[in-house]
């Protein structure tokens, strides 16, 4: 071997670890497969093997512990390029932190090929046991032996689709496996069984790996699945302008107004609230007035109260809280819910409610009228506020006709019923 | 005029700015930025979580690709180590963050400007994070492409901090009058030099290339480096490559100072950002007719705090900061723990902080 892909000096591990074969025979299979130093990209982990990067001729990437799989999926989706190999170093520590981030790689089948170093521990931060040691191996967490089993990542690799999962034992040349998983589309994992020499012989000095392995029932195999496409980011070649989809509103009426206003609508999820207000805000805009218009909702968006707070103003509106509205509808019991404590303190102003439900305790001027009995829970929001403009008109109500007709819901609404007003 | 929230205008300017992909995890009050960043940019990845988010932007950025988020304190919260990795690989990318009501999960529809003490210290050592406060309609636009560029240009995660009563309500907005964005261009190394990839450019800043490139080797190392990107202990390269990390943002920050100064023959100034700016607006316009002379400092630029902030409001027997937090935490940033005699805050908790209470500060006596 030359100097073409590693460094010829030493490696920087323990005398008797495996981790000097699984770069060696890296080596091997880049070497074999024939591939440009920098068309790889090692990703290493955190843990002894993570150390090897500085030996490589290789582009490198030494990211966080447990979380290398995740940075090189970044990596091999950003290149997007079937000649470049993603290699990702990573121990059976490293592994069991991340496994998430391993069972998405498999299952998306991201393009890269994964090595995990398993030396059945963690040996850089201290030889405790990690998820993949198996059921009675000691460790420094463990020193009676682990009491229950390790994951099998190869078999849990494979059932969530990895295209190439194989354990081999790190002895010898395996270069032609390693070979084989760079080359393999999409994803590829190689699980190398390894003992530590340090904490592994240490805490378990008369077992050979070839019997812990077996006793795990830890099969030395190929796991397969049919190959796959590599998985990759959907480019659109032209993204659209997010202003695309608005519509320009043009200045076609005009507003009376000359403060600041402010109403609260209030009512019930999927009683148009929101849609309501936002009518009423691009009428608005047309009608030459600054708006602000706020929506309100608990987090279960389908459930609950729905409440909106519009500001419309002739100036600039710089704050956009609502603390003393001019106006509060109120179109329903969860919209009464929501407001009550706003609806209290009002010393003055309109409050406009639904005659179905009790007045609350108010010092704004009530006004009662059959919201849900004229146009039914689902237009009861949009009908309060035609009520209102009819009686107040802010903006203009031609302005609301308009943007209702703009709004494609116009054929889902019975305008003249809308409009009907039969206010003593 | 359209209407449209203040999402809407971030995420088309971080696109035009030159963003490639926007990935993330859904949050409120960060959700219609998510929606946006996900239908608009050119490429778009939902990612299972907050930390797999922030790993595979740090793993677009080292090929090249300018990554966005938008998240939320509990996203934030899984991002920190990822983030610290990618701030000493020095690693280019946007986290726009929707500053919402803590302590911990809070109230997620409630806004807040809470996360200040933490942005500030995020960065184990104290490094500081460039970090970009939009305090209006117009700042969407403007900050966000400004947040844009100083990532690619100083090669380094940027906060585009927010909080939901900015970036939620709909507005009536008038996009004929935007200004146009470029979109950030990478200054790679192009010369046959050996190229070392943690080797200070003329402004501290190293010249980038990306992983995969066919003519020099590119390492990334999150771990104290060498010009080379090869971990050491403590030797003296790699602790000046560490200390680089502050003196490129320090250096360069003149460059990315955003704020409006305001300001009359007064005795008080009043400091606000992000949401408390509009109010501020407000009350700075209410006492002025009122023949209350008042500055204003809107700052735009938070992190690192800019020196020019310091020597205004050094000018100024009182000084009013408002912010939405318990605490006061720009002004304890601004001002330290103990303070100074004139200096006050304006803050709440839960709620918006209206322009009535910062008149009634500026015309109280200041205690």
């Amino acid at each position: 071997m030359g100097d073409k892909y590693l460094s010829t000096s030493e490696l920087p591990f323990c005398k008797g670890c495996g981790h000097h074969l699984v770069a060696r025979n890296t080596e091997k299979a880049l070497e074999a497969i024939g591939l440009n130093p920098l068309d790889v990209i090692l990703v290493t982990d955190i843990g002894c093997h993570g150390i090897i990067d500085r030996k490589f001729h290789t582009h490198t990437v030494h990211g966080l512990h447990g979380r290398s799989v995740a940075l090189a999926a970044g990596i091999t989706l950003g290149l997007n390029n079937p000649s470049k190999k993603v290699i990702v170093y990573i121990g059976d520590g490293g592994a069991t932190i991340g496994l998430q981030h391993l069972i998405e790689a498999a299952h998306r089948n991201f393009d890269m090929t994964v090595i995990i170093h398993n030396n059945m521990l963690y040996g850089m931060t201290g030889g405790q046991a990690s998820g993949l040691t198996p059921c009675g191996f000691k460790t420094t967490t463990s020193p009676e032996g682990k009491p229950y089993s390790g994951y099998d990542l190869c078999r849990k690799a494979n059932n969530v689709g990895a295209s190439y999962a194989r354990r081999i034992i790190g002895t010898g040349d395996y270069s032609g496996h390693l070979a084989e998983a760079f080359e393999t589309e999409g994803f590829s994992l190689l699980e190398v069984m390894e003992i530590c020499p340090s904490y592994g012989v240490k805490f378990n000095p008369d077992r050979k790996l070839t019997e812990i392995i077996e006793q795990a029932d830890l099969k030395v195999k190929l796991y397969s699945n049919q190959i796959r496409k590599r998985y990759q980011v959907h480019l659109r070649d032209n993204p659209i302008s997010l202003f695309k989809e608005k519509n320009e509103i043009e200045i076609e009426f005009h507003s009376e107004l000359k403060d600041t206003f402010s109403l609260i609508l209030s009512g019930s999820a999927g009683g148009g609230v929101q849609l309501a207000t936002e009518l009423f805000a691009q009428a608005a805009i047309a009608s030459g007035l600054d708006v602000s218009k706020k929506g309100n909702y608990p987090v279960t968006v389908g459930t609950g109260f729905s409440s909106s707070d519009i500001i419309v103003s002739p100036d600039p509106i710089l704050f956009t809280g609502v603390k003393d509205p001019d106006v509060v509808i109120i179109v329903s019991k969860d919209g009464l819910e929501h407001c009550r404590a706003v609806i209290e303190r009002m010393k003055n102003g309109l409050l406009i409610i639904d005659e179905n439900i009790d007045t609350p305790i108010t010092g704004a001027e009530v006004l009662k009228h059959d919201f849900h009995g004229i146009a039914g829970a689902r237009s009861a929001a949009l009908y309060a506020l035609f009520f209102y403009l009819h009686r107040n008109p802010v903006i203009p109500v031609d302005a609301l006709v308009s943007a209702l007709g703009k709004s494609g819901i116009s054929d889902k609404v019975d305008l003249d019923m809308l409009l009907n007003f039969k206010i003593e | 005029m359209i209407l449209a929230n203040g999402s809407m205008l971030i995420i088309e300017a971080l696109a035009k700015a030159g963003g490639d992909i926007f990935i993330g995890y859904p949050i409120t009050p960060a959700n219609s930025l998510y929606q946006y960043g996900i239908q608009r940019f050119p490429m778009s990845l939902a990612a299972p979580d907050e930390i797999t988010t922030l790993q595979w932007m740090a793993g677009f950025s080292a090929t090249g690709k300018l990554p966005v988020t938008a998240t939320s304190f509990p996203g934030l919260a899984l991002m920190i180590e990822s983030i610290n990795m990618a701030y000493m690989m020095e690693l280019p990318m946007v986290i726009a963050l929707v500053q919402r009501f803590g302590p911990s999960t809070g109230t997620a529809t409630c806004g807040a400007q809470g996360d200040l003490l933490l942005i500030n210290g995020l960065i184990s050592g104290g490094y500081p994070v460039p970090t970009f406060c939009i305090s209006s309609m117009d700042d969407c636009w403007d900050i966000s492409a400004s947040a844009a560029s100083a990532a690619v240009e100083l090669r380094t995660p940027v906060f585009l901090l927010t909080s939901k009563e900015m970036v939620m309500p709909l507005r009536g907005y008038d996009i004929s009058s935007l200004s146009e964005i470029d979109p950030v261009s990478y200054s790679y190394h192009d010369d046959d030099r050996k190229y070392v990839p943690y080797e200070p450019g003329n402004n501290l800043v190293p010249g980038f290339l990306p992983v995969g490139n066919e003519k020099h080797q590119t390492r990334l190392t999150a771990s104290t480096h060498d010009r080379n990107g090869i971990l050491q202990h403590t030797t003296k390269e790699a602790l000046a490559n560490t200390t680089r990390l502050q003196g490129k943002i320090l250096k360069n920050l003149p460059e990315f100072t955003f704020h409006e100064l305001d300001e009359e023959d007064a005795d008080t100034v009043i400091v606000s950002f992000g949401i408390t700016s509009p109010a501020a607006r407000r009350a700075v316009r209410t006492l002025r007719k009122n023949g209350v002379s008042v500055s204003h400092l809107i700052a735009k630029t938070l992190f690192p705090v800019p020196s020019l902030y310091i020597d205004t409001i050094r000018n100024y027997r009182r000084v009013v900061v408002a912010e939405e937090n318990q605490n006061g935490q720009f002004r304890q940033i601004l001002f330290g723990v103990s303070g100074r005699e004139g200096v006050t805050g304006v803050n709440t908790i839960g709620r918006m902080i209206t322009p009535e209470e910062i008149i009634e500060e500026v015309t109280g006596d200041g205690r």
